[in-house]
């Protein structure tokens, strides 16, 4: 398999405009993280879930973000985490 | 008037919100047009039932005293519970370990995604806006509304199962449970404890 990215890698989360069955939450979207892990590739839900048969599979990671940056009114430590799985075509490397 | 022509059981729509009416639509039309028949969808109901917390936590227990188990059940979650004859399809299990220092919460923000596999139907709360919203956002307000205290130097660290990967938590095994047999130790694994909302139950002195 062919990523993009690897382990440690900052990313940046796209902000599309885009409607239907999205698997990125709003609110990480923007938002820059580090890749966890790499979950493998799987079928695309963005059309798999109207018909479509969701090919080419698409790489999933696991992307961790401070909760700190995420909320900027959070309240925990700084240490705190959110780990949200993105598929590859949502994220950009972080400059 | 009396009326002769088969029929299914009649469902009273007007007590039915909109997409339980979907729902119920897309079940009758699938057996209408014969690609499932009610056989299957009440033995796939059946299945569905059969699978409950209990199965989670003999993993739980048995990672609490098999180190090797431990770690594959960590490294491969999916693969461990096959290990135990419990059956993972479809998605994969990851699962996260809690510790002295580290806290796991899962949610699903965007549905209710769960591991239904391992831990049965997901209870009400854990599908309600409040905690699909709550947990990811001030998920140690949430955890001490289920009287889960946790002191700064332990990390919250949240799960969001937005796609192909579920999650179990291997809470933290009690203390003053050594010498314990993995039978007894089930009896502390909560399903709750598994979501991360609460600890495991503490060993009774």
């Amino acid at each position: 398999m062919t990523t993009a990215f690897k382990l440690g890698d900052f990313v940046v989360v796209s902000n599309r405009d885009v409607r239907g069955h999205m698997r990125t939450p709003s609110y990480i979207r923007q938002k820059t993280g580090v890749i966890e892990r790499l979950c493998g590739s799987f079928r695309n839900p963005e059309t798999l879930a109207y018909g479509g048969n969701g090919l080419p599979k698409q790489p999933l990671y696991r992307v961790r973000f401070l909760q700190s940056h995420v909320w900027p009114d959070y309240k925990g430590t700084l240490t705190d985490t959110v780990d949200i799985e993105i598929y590859e075509h949502w994220l950009t490397p972080a400059s | 008037m009396p009326h002769d022509h088969p029929h299914g059981p009649t469902i009273d729509a007007k007590r039915l919100a909109h997409y339980q009416c979907m729902a119920v639509a897309v079940q009758e039309l699938l057996t209408e047009k014969g690609i499932l028949t009610d056989k299957q969808i009440e033995a796939t109901i059946k299945e569905m039932e059969a699978r409950g917390p209990a199965l989670g936590a003999r993993m739980v227990a048995r990672a609490w005293i098999d180190s090797n188990y431990k770690r594959r059940l960590l490294l491969d979650g999916s693969a461990a519970a096959e290990e135990l004859g419990i059956p993972v399809d479809g998605t994969r299990l990851i699962v996260v370990e809690n510790n002295e220092t580290m806290h796991n919460l899962i949610v699903c923000t965007l549905c209710s995604c769960y591991p239904r596999n391992i831990l049965g139907l997901p209870p009400d709360w854990y599908k309600k806006t409040a905690y699909r919203s709550r947990a990811v956002k001030e998920p140690r307000a949430i955890l001490a509304e289920f009287g889960t205290f946790l002191p700064d130097s332990v990390t919250v660290r949240v799960h969001d199962s937005t796609a192909d990967m579920r999650y179990l938590v291997l809470p933290t095994r009690p203390s003053g449970t050594e010498g314990w047999t993995e039978q007894r130790l089930i009896e502390l694994v909560s399903r709750d404890s598994m979501i991360g909302v609460r600890t495991a139950k503490q060993a009774e002195s």
